[in-house]
């Protein structure tokens, strides 16, 4: 038997830290950083490197490679090898941009896009995933013990598809979801405590596949998104094809095989990213047919390439600013994200737009990943009192179909989240009793030009004549931008059944498929991890309870105290056990039996809110 | 236990339910109230209570929306006095206004057409001076006079020219772009 020795003078913490680590899924690499004795650090993996290459290569065994191993398989195994897979992302097959030098087979599908690999067919969900496990495992073996949550950051511009992609990608990686936290927001996150700022900021993010611009208003703790605007296809990996195409054009080669496309593009990637130290570049790139290419690459060459690149990025900045209602002037620093703002071109032009060089204190690498570890040890609950609270905006509007092909606005674009909105719907036929509702997401007016994000299949609405039901559909947000629906027929009060049938995403048995697949290829036992999860849920469930029953065990009788102690001490005792479903089943009947105490101690604790609120505005 | 649909939006932020509200303490009540209910402050809870916070959340931003926009306020104090504003079907509107409106209609047409930025800046200048006008009224209206259906009419003569607003951005937006 092992025996705890605490330290002499430590004090025991009260309950133990829960481990909570924040991801930065890039589209070129990946992160994960912890909060530890306070400080956020980013993890190395056992070579030292903290950058995961975002590239996942798959063996016929479906035996899976991440990182630096998977990207040694670039030139000789491109089909198998996906870099960039964010782009794919909740994305259909017309989204997402033809070009050169993307050698994968796509499986033929409708919804997102799948590819076609020699371990089977695989989609962006999964691919990312991989690299989610790769994380996991590394924060794993650097702390010695599971995750209890995690927070990942997605670009601010990513619609509901975009977002519902990433968090199924977490929950087949096995990883808890504290929260999708947007980049930027993680950036600000991360300069605004170091800093203590207050203001409204810029955070231009120029990572290797997106561009994102945010402004950001930092207020008493409050971090609101005032406007989001970007491009979704424009990154780095852009600068990396401007010079490929320029070397290209040098070969006289039209179209070259898959392998001599990667040398090439790896070629012109290193080729940037040495311009950002020194003032030219040789690059020397051997073919498989025996030739070479070699050239010259000096820094005005590389901007002329790339002017157009960089000037693309400022037409959603003044948009933004626009959405935001703010001249240029007002904004009081810009925050850098990004590895490709390490070029010196798009640092003279942000300095220029702005009129204010950009802050670049924290590695543009890092910054977001930072942020979301700090995030994450906010939403841990590791620390008492002086957190605070990050408010986010959805990005674009949400709406559904009308007659004639129209996107009818339900939610509009840049509302405060979570948000929800109802709309009331009739039958136009009688006796009816389904309809089906199509939601979209996007500013057009046309639904064709919209995203098709679901289909909603109504059914059991009561058979009235028609224009006599009335459905009222709930359209809800969450805090991560999420979206789900409910419906219910007024005149009787009937609830309709919905149906969800996402156009680009994933429904659930999907997902547990591919969990059971993940498994059968590991050799892992899903029983096992079915009951960890378990019983962490309980210990958390557990948790939770006595610490509310201390704080506010005042605003119940002695009875209902006592009911839900019996329910609390039921789930210990089942928890020590191996039924995972038993342990379920005493969850849920605590979930049920602490309903009425929730909801009690939510309205103490508003109308405590505002009369705690009384001193600090006498000193305002 | 109150459910947070039928929640008044006043009594939730704890503010006397008139049209000239206190924007700085209904922007400092918000973020308290938002700093206890938002769903971050229960990541680590349990399914149940995680819904109730969603619910709670999602009420306090539709009430400081409400309230933080004048004329979505005024709606609400008129709903809560039982008064409705009938905008939808309600376009009975006094002829020398609808002149006025096309008036103004034809004004943002030339302009756009003439591709003229400071002929829209002067209309957005004029149109925000009319519509300051109208809200001033709508107080007296509202909180001393409490004549109720004469401030439905001013409600639905700031609704046309909000509309107006919109067009006004987008033809200034188009003309930038």
């Amino acid at each position: 038997m092992l025996l705890q020795i605490s330290e002499p003078g430590a004090k025991p913490s009260a309950r133990p830290r829960r481990l909570a680590v924040g991801i930065d899924l890039g589209t070129t690499h990946s992160l994960v950083a912890i909060v530890q004795d306070d400080r956020p650090i980013v993890l190395e993996d056992w070579q030292g490197r903290v950058l995961l290459p975002s590239v996942v290569h798959y063996h016929a065994d479906r035996r899976v490679e991440v990182g630096y191993e998977a990207g040694a398989w670039q030139s000789d195994d491109p089909e198998n090898t996906f870099i960039s897979i964010k782009r794919y992302m909740g994305r259909g097959r017309g989204d997402v941009p033809e070009r050169q030098g993307i050698p994968y087979r796509y499986a033929d599908t409708s919804g997102m896009v799948q590819f076609e690999t020699r371990a089977g067919r695989v989609s962006p969900v999964e691919v990312s995933a991989e690299i989610l496990k790769a994380l996991r495992e590394r924060a794993v073996r650097a702390l010695g013990s599971e995750l209890d949550g995690a927070v990942i950051t997605v670009p601010a511009y990513f619609d509901e598809a975009q977002r519902q992609a990433t968090k199924d990608a977490a929950k087949l990686a096995g990883l808890e979801v504290f929260r999708l936290l947007n980049e930027p927001t993680a950036a600000a996150v991360a300069y605004g405590l170091d800093q203590g700022a207050e203001g409204v900021y810029a955070v231009y993010d120029l990572g290797g596949g997106t561009f994102d611009i945010s402004i950001l208003k930092l207020t008493r703790g409050v971090f609101e998104v005032l406007s989001t605007n970007g491009d979704p296809a424009l990154g780095g990996d852009d600068f990396d094809h401007a010079i490929y195409d320029w070397l290209l054009q040098d070969t006289g080669i039209p179209a070259p095989a898959a392998g001599d496309a990667r040398r090439l593009l790896a070629a012109a990637r290193a080729a940037k990213e040495r311009l950002s130290e020194q003032a030219r570049t040789r690059v020397t790139v051997p073919l498989s047919n025996g030739s070479t290419v070699e050239r010259t690459l000096t820094c005005e060459t590389f901007e002329a390439l790339t002017e157009a690149l960089v000037k693309r990025t400022l037409a959603p900045v003044r948009k933004a600013l626009r959405d935001a209602d703010l001249a240029i002037g007002e904004i009081k620093g810009v925050v850098l994200v990004g590895g490709a703002t390490r070029m010196p071109c798009i640092r003279k032009a942000v300095a220029e737009f702005f009129g204010q060089a950009p802050l670049s204190d924290l590695d543009p690498d890092r910054v977001v990943a930072i942020g979301a570890a700090l995030q994450a040890n906010v939403l841990a609950g590791n620390r008492a009192g002086d957190d605070w609270l990050l408010l986010d905006v959805i990005p674009l509007s949400l709406g559904i179909e009308t007659m004639g092909g129209l996107a009818e606005k339900i939610i509009p674009r840049n509302a405060t989240l979570p948000v929800a909105r109802a709309q009331e719907f009739t039958t136009w036929k009688d006796g009816q009793t389904a309809m089906s509702i199509h939601v979209v997401q996007g500013e057009r007016e046309l639904v064709s030009e919209c995203r098709s994000l679901a289909r909603f299949e109504l059914r059991g609405i009561p058979p009235l004549v028609a224009g006599a039901a009335r459905v009222r559909v709930t359209f809800q947000v969450d805090a991560d931008g999420l979206l789900s629906v409910s419906a219910m027929e007024q005149t009787s009060g009937i609830e309709a059944k919905i149906e969800v049938k996402p156009s680009y995403g994933l429904n659930d048995g999907d997902i547990a498929r591919m969990i059971e697949d993940s498994y059968r290829h590991a050799q892992d036992d899903i029983a096992a991890r079915r009951l960890g999860e378990q019983k962490v849920e309980a210990a958390r469930l557990i948790e939770a309870t006595e610490a509310a029953l201390a704080a506010d065990g005042a605003l119940l009788s002695e009875d209902e105290r006592s009911v839900i102690r019996r329910h609390v001490e039921a789930l210990r005792e089942v928890a020590e056990g191996s039924d995972w479903e038993a342990i379920k089943r005493a969850s849920d009947a605590l979930n049920d039996a602490s309903t009425e105490f929730a909801g009690r101690r939510m309205d103490y604790s508003i109308k405590t809110a505002l009369t705690g609120q009384k001193l600090e505005e006498l000193q305002v | 236990m109150i459910s947070a649909a039928t929640r008044d939006y006043f009594e939730l932020f704890q503010l006397p339910p008139v049209f000239q509200l206190d924007i700085d303490r209904l922007d400092i009540h918000y973020r308290e109230i938002q700093s206890r209910v938002h769903p971050d402050k229960a990541a680590h809870l349990s399914d149940g209570e995680k819904r109730l916070f969603l619910q709670w959340a999602t009420l306090a931003n539709e009430a400081y929306r409400t309230l933080r926009r004048p004329l979505d306020r005024a709606r609400y104090l008129l709903q809560i006095h039982g008064v409705e504003t009938g905008e939808e079907d309600n376009t009975a509107m006094p002829a020398e206004f609808l002149l006025e409106q096309i008036e103004w209609r034809e004004e943002l047409q030339e302009a756009q057409a003439r591709r003229s930025q400071p002929a829209l800046d002067r209309l957005s200048v004029r149109l925000r001076r009319e519509m300051n006008a109208l809200l001033d009224s709508l107080a007296t209206l509202l909180d001393v006079e409490r004549r109720h259906s004469a401030a439905a009419e001013v409600v639905r003569r700031l609704a046309f020219l909000e509309k107006l607003g919109r067009d006004l951005d987008q033809a200034q937006a188009e003309l930038e772009a």
